[in-house]
């Protein structure tokens, strides 16, 4: 069963008329949001185990790296909008832990003299404080993946600094210039229209904020090319339905990841937005790219 | 690369849920129902995933045994569908004590199942063998009517075994083959030296099961079906 690769080009990225693409489907703007709700309310139980199947734990390691990359200090607010299930936002605040924990020890081991008294007050008045006032906001469209994220943060005990928000990356509920960075992991893809979500993205970032966005990308290399594609489209679905007893959603998922804009494509878009400095990183061979862009 | 093709959903499709799939994907859906089935027994899709995409032998042997036998083949031109729409609930229940319409929907009740719950084929790439599938699974309530085992497992197993012989399926034979395992050895002492003999020789001795055009003889004794059909009474 062979697949067109690729898709018409004026479908990809923007609404063309009253067509749009949902997957390798020609739908309307409606009907496209409305199934892609859908599909997530129906993985979202099943959204962390489909992904470590699907891509062999991999997908930890790029969000890893987009964490890395990101480099956040204690004091940086994010905003991870379909964030859902809290995966970046986990990570976020581990890392500003770990930094935080690090100029900790360093302030004490700079005050050699301390008495324990003092000792213990230090350590007192930052306990409460371990983020160093950083926060992270995750805003989803999709109720159902706000609710498995609440849960894992319930049951890994992430509490502090977090706070879960429902709303639409086309038009956010938050005020101008309000976030030092915003990633899209994964999420993107998914958005009717992208370059609202991008005039959004820019518009809620502060002077001097970071864009950051991973998604899956094109890759260029034939020969991985056609081996990305048996693995898309013959195993994934199956996968699917194995364990999500759902062939339809990860057929979709796959399909969208074709019709996405590749790595210049959606360089471009996001200089429409009005970001600087817009550049690209590849993961394993353009499977997956991150892209970055400033407000300035 | 501006090709102008948008493919369709639908392309491809014979019958509605149908999800065409190509040698690779079915034979890995194959493999992966099938341990999905032994892990987690309550994923019935799996269990019906793995009776679609291993049947390509036994469907076709099926859907000839039926083309062959002249109540078989009225059935494959006529596509009956039991469902609770399509039957009269009111007049089963009306049926006299022991008829097949009454029994079937004292079972129903006994057990607390509905003929709907039985899963729409997706995998097989026939469509005239789709309905036979179909057709297989509807039927099933009605298997465990004539053999009178209940939905517990064991009854399940029992069932199984008759599917087996009757069918060849190879889901079936599986099932029949792994689902004693999480029976107590008690059952299983029962399973092995009366229940599963028992219904081996009914199903050996019977004619298809699938031949049998059940919508149309409510009103027939099930001892009389049974006697009619080759199924020895149960233990």
């Amino acid at each position: 069963l062979s697949r067109v690769r690729g898709a018409p080009r004026a479908l990809r990225g923007l609404a063309a008329g009253p067509g749009m693409h949902f997957g390798f489907q020609s739908v309307t703007e409606e009907e496209r949001r409305e199934k892609i709700y859908q599909v997530f309310e129906s993985v979202a139980k099943k959204y962390d185990v489909m992904n470590d199947s699907m891509t062999l734990g991999i997908h930890r390691v790029w969000k890893d790296i987009l964490v890395h990359k990101m480099n956040p200090c204690p004091g940086t607010l994010l905003l991870d909008v379909a964030g859902g299930t809290g995966d970046i936002a986990f990570r976020f605040i581990n890392y500003v832990r770990s930094i935080r924990e690090r100029q900790l020890q360093r302030k004490l081991k700079q005050h050699q003299n301390l008495s324990w008294q003092e000792i213990f007050e230090n350590y007192q008045e930052d306990r409460f404080n371990s983020l160093g006032d950083s926060q992270v906001v995750v805003c989803d469209i999709n109720r159902e993946m706000l609710k498995v994220g609440k849960q894992k943060a319930q049951h890994l005990g992430y509490s502090e600094g977090l706070s879960w928000v429902l709303g639409n990356a086309e038009e956010l509920p938050f005020d101008d210039d309000k976030f030092d960075v915003y990633t899209i992991a994964f999420g993107i893809r998914n958005v009717t229209r992208i370059d609202l979500a991008l005039q959004e993205a820019y518009r809620v970032l502060k002077p001097g904020g970071r864009f950051l966005c991973l998604e899956f990308s094109h890759v260029s290399n034939p020969l991985l090319s056609r081996l990305y594609d048996l693995y898309s489209f013959q195993v994934i679905p199956v996968l699917g339905e194995v364990i999500a007893g759902d062939w339809k959603s990860y057929q979709y998922l796959v399909e969208s990841i074709r019709q996405f804009p590749p790595q210049e494509e959606l360089k471009a878009m996001i200089e429409d937005a009005g970001f600087f400095k817009v550049d690209y990183e590849n993961l394993n061979f353009g499977i997956v790219a991150i892209h970055s862009g400033f407000k300035l | 690369d501006e090709e102008e093709v948008e493919e369709e959903e639908g392309w491809h499709q014979l019958y509605p849920g149908h999800i065409p799939t190509s040698p690779l994907p079915q034979a890995l859906l194959a493999a992966g129902s099938a341990v999905m089935a032994l892990y987690d027994p309550y994923r019935h899709d799996m269990v019906a995933v793995l009776g679609e995409t291993t049947g390509c032998l036994a469907l076709p042997n099926l859907r000839d045994k039926m083309k062959h036998h002249p109540e078989g083949y009225r059935i494959l031109q006529e596509r009956p569908r039991i469902r609770l729409s399509t039957l009269d609930m009111s007049r089963l229940q009306g049926l006299p004590d022991g008829s097949l319409g009454r029994e079937y929907v004292r079972f129903l009740e006994d057990n607390k199942v509905s003929p709907d719950t039985r899963m729409p084929p997706k995998f097989v790439d026939d469509e005239e063998l789709a309905y036979v599938i179909q057709r297989y699974r509807e039927v099933h309530d009605l298997m465990h009517t004539l053999l009178g085992m209940p939905t517990n497992m064991l009854g399940e197993v029992v069932v199984k075994w008759f599917e087996a012989v009757q069918t060849g399926l190879p889901m079936c034979v599986l099932g029949a083959a792994f689902g004693p395992v999480r029976l107590s050895t008690r059952k299983l002492q029962v399973l092995a030296t009366e229940l599963v003999p028992w219904a081996i020789r009914s199903g050996l001795n019977a004619s298809c099961v699938l031949n049998v055009y059940y919508e149309q003889r409510w009103e027939q004794p099930v001892e009389s079906l049974r006697e009619e059909i080759g199924i020895f009474p149960p233990p």
